[in-house]
């Protein structure tokens, strides 16, 4: 399993469009991928959208990222690179 | 026989039996099974139906619509293959033993009421994206989604209470003689939809629906917006001899479609179309269309429930740059005032919207917005032959804080290492009698002019033209008026300018022979006018038009104008 935290920066938090390319990235991954934000013990499900609309992150909120399987690595790049595009 | 009236979105007729468009209902009885697996599978099916169903209308909107349309398809076939969406229903038909449909309302309830929870606005609407999804499988689960449109098997007019954009690239013009709607204006998707695709349209009509039933006899009237229903005989033989007198001419007309815009004595006149929407786009080119003379802009505004992005608009703009290849494309940037509903521009209510914060005036109080759609012209001016127009221009500053602005934006492009086209032609319309009037300042400033004639009608005689008590002052005819156009093409002339003309007038063939005289170098008009305008300039001559010019301008009044012109 690889683990990695993000600092939402963006003014508008992960907003639809932003939610909506994150999820369809994770959907091309086989590994089993979680979020939860700000350490909450609930879990997000990325390959879902309406999931990840209903997080509500808005800016200054942390993502903790959980990715497990044959691919997590490219997983874990894409979505940090993807994360990383909105927040500029 | 009854009458009902609406408004006609074009001039047509259309004769015909009616079928109607059943609202679709997505009630479903709440029940309880046994067989949890089995509900599973039907909810499988009915979802990959809706899949297939939601990724043709995706393509054919794509097609015949526009991609701005299609994307609402798009985003609902990611809800529909949502797993956790689909996992809820799951959760809810094992654990509660209830129905599929039952199942679906209540996982799509639960999402919706999510989000709907949300800060972000445009989160909260995607809860109506999931009502409409899951309303969409229960129909497919329930059968009701079977009579969705109705078949159409032989010409006939369809009447509904409203048409979606999907459903009318559904429609098609060899089955389709007619449309009415109660909901609607001249604005609506609907009708622009309608007016694209050459289909005779009546919208918004009251009523409508409680007075007609399955294959009566109508008669759609769009020149008069009436809908006759069931009419005697020697009414129907007298709208079928209309019908049949406006194919002779349609015929006749169809023989302009390659035919050059020339006057007898061989000067060419530029006849140019009016869009909204870029669905219209093909039906002018069809027609001939030399150019656009008029892109009302305020269609991508009022279509939606926030306003269009520059990425949304600059794709738009260069399409229609791309499909005219080369050819003039006016594009006028944002025309709307206190009197029409955008609730997310929370417009100020006013005593006197006319006379108010409109066109020009608004874009410089909503500058953030106005800036955006500069941004997006002047980006895609870069793919064709793009030129701005400014609204509603009263006085030379307007013009000049205007060209500052969009200075401002192009430094803006060029640090950013944008493309734009730097000596991109930027003109106004000229509408306003204060406009008309110091044509000669304002000529120094621009590239061009327009003139609007509703609105230099409107304001000239200080005349509400929706209001009938005062109906007699509004004339195309009004002599002030045509003096004050005579005045702006010679002004614009003399300043070596370009002036055109995208009022209704410009496409009124009892009017186009007397501006060919006084020199309009450009008349641009809807569709349905062109082919006709390109006839009367086949017929006159410009010389002898000079002559008209000068008599018409000695008569006294409007009645006057217009007899002579229809004694030519």
């Amino acid at each position: 399993m690889i683990e990695i935290k993000f600092e939402i920066t963006n003014n508008e938090g992960l907003h639809a469009r932003p939610a909506s390319e994150f999820s369809k990235a994770a959907m091309k991954y086989k590994s089993d991928i979680k979020v939860h934000k700000n350490d909450d013990e609930k879990a997000f499900n990325p390959k879902s959208i309406l999931s990840i609309m209903s997080m509500g992150a808005v800016k200054g909120d942390i993502l903790k990222i959980q990715i497990t399987g044959a691919d997590e690595e490219a997983a874990i790049e894409d979505l940090k690179a993807i994360l990383e595009g909105f927040d500029k | 026989m009854e009458h009902l009236l609406g408004t006609g979105v074009s001039k047509g007729i259309a004769i015909g039996s009616v079928l109607i468009k059943q609202e679709h209902t997505s009630d479903y009885k709440n029940k309880s099974i046994t067989d949890v697996e089995q509900e599973w599978e039907r909810f499988n099916t009915a979802r990959d139906s809706a899949k297939k169903q939601l990724e043709e209308l995706f393509n054919q909107s794509k097609q015949s619509i526009g991609e701005k349309e299609a994307q609402i398809f798009e985003a609902h076939i990611l809800i529909v293959e949502d797993q956790e969406l689909a996992e809820l229903i799951k959760t809810q038909i094992f654990n509660q033993k209830k129905n599929a449909e039952w199942a679906v309302h209540e996982a799509a309830e639960h999402f919706a009421a999510l989000l709907e929870s949300l800060g972000d606005e445009y989160i909260r609407e995607r809860a109506h994206d999931i009502r409409d999804v899951a309303a969409r499988i229960i129909r497919i689960l329930t059968g009701a989604d079977k009579h969705d449109l109705p078949e159409v098997d032989k010409p006939c007019i369809i009447a509904a209470k409203d048409l979606l954009p999907g459903e009318m690239v559904h429609i098609s013009k060899d089955k389709v003689l007619g449309i009415v709607t109660e909901a609607g204006s001249k604005t609506s998707h609907t009708a622009i939809l309608a007016k694209a695709m050459g289909i005779p349209a009546i919208v918004g009509v009251a009523g409508l629906l409680e007075k007609l039933n399955d294959s009566d006899t109508v008669i759609l009237d769009e020149v008069e917006g009436k809908i006759l229903i069931n009419p005697d005989s020697d009414t129907l033989k007298n709208y079928n001899r209309k019908l049949e007198l406006l194919e002779i001419k349609r015929k006749e007309l169809e023989g302009f479609k390659d035919k050059e815009s020339v006057t007898k004595d061989g000067v060419e006149v530029e006849l140019y179309g009016n869009m909204a929407s870029i669905a219209e786009l093909p039906g002018l080119i069809d027609n001939g269309a030399m150019g656009i003379g008029l892109f009302r802009t305020e269609f991508l505004y009022t279509t939606q429930t926030s306003a269009p992005s520059e990425e949304e608009q600059f794709q738009i703009y260069k399409q229609t740059a791309e499909k005219m290849a080369g050819k003039t494309v006016i594009i006028r940037t944002l025309d709307i005032g206190g009197d029409k509903e955008i609730p997310y521009l929370g417009l100020e209510k006013e005593e006197n919207p006319f006379l108010g914060c409109r066109g020009i005036r608004l874009c410089f109080e909503k500058q953030e917005l106005w800036k955006v759609q500069l941004r997006a012209l002047l980006r895609a001016s870069v793919y064709g032959n793009i030129q701005i127009m400014l609204p509603m221009i009263s006085v030379v500053e307007e013009v000049r804080r205007a060209k500052a602005i969009m200075d401002e934006i192009k430094a803006e492009l060029k640090s950013e290492g944008i493309e734009y086209n730097d000596g991109i032609e930027i003109g106004v319309m000229i509408e306003t009698p204060a406009a008309a009037i110091i044509a000669d300042v304002i000529a120094s400033e621009v590239d061009f002019f327009s003139i609007g004639t509703n609105d230099l009608i409107q304001y000239t005689t200080a005349c509400d033209r929706m209001n009938p008590r005062i109906s007699y002052l509004y004339s195309q005819f009004n002599p002030s008026v045509l003096r004050l156009i005579k005045h702006i093409i010679d002004t614009g002339h003399q300043h070596g300018i370009k002036v055109g003309m995208c009022g209704e007038a410009a496409g009124d063939v009892r009017l186009i022979p007397l501006f060919v005289g006084m020199g309009l170098d450009e008349f641009s008009m809807n569709t349905s006018a062109l082919l006709e305008a390109k006839k009367t300039v086949d017929q006159i001559s410009k010389q002898e038009m000079q002559k008209v010019v000068e008599d018409v301008l000695k008569l006294k009044t409007a009645q006057e104008i217009e007899e002579y012109l229809l004694s030519l």
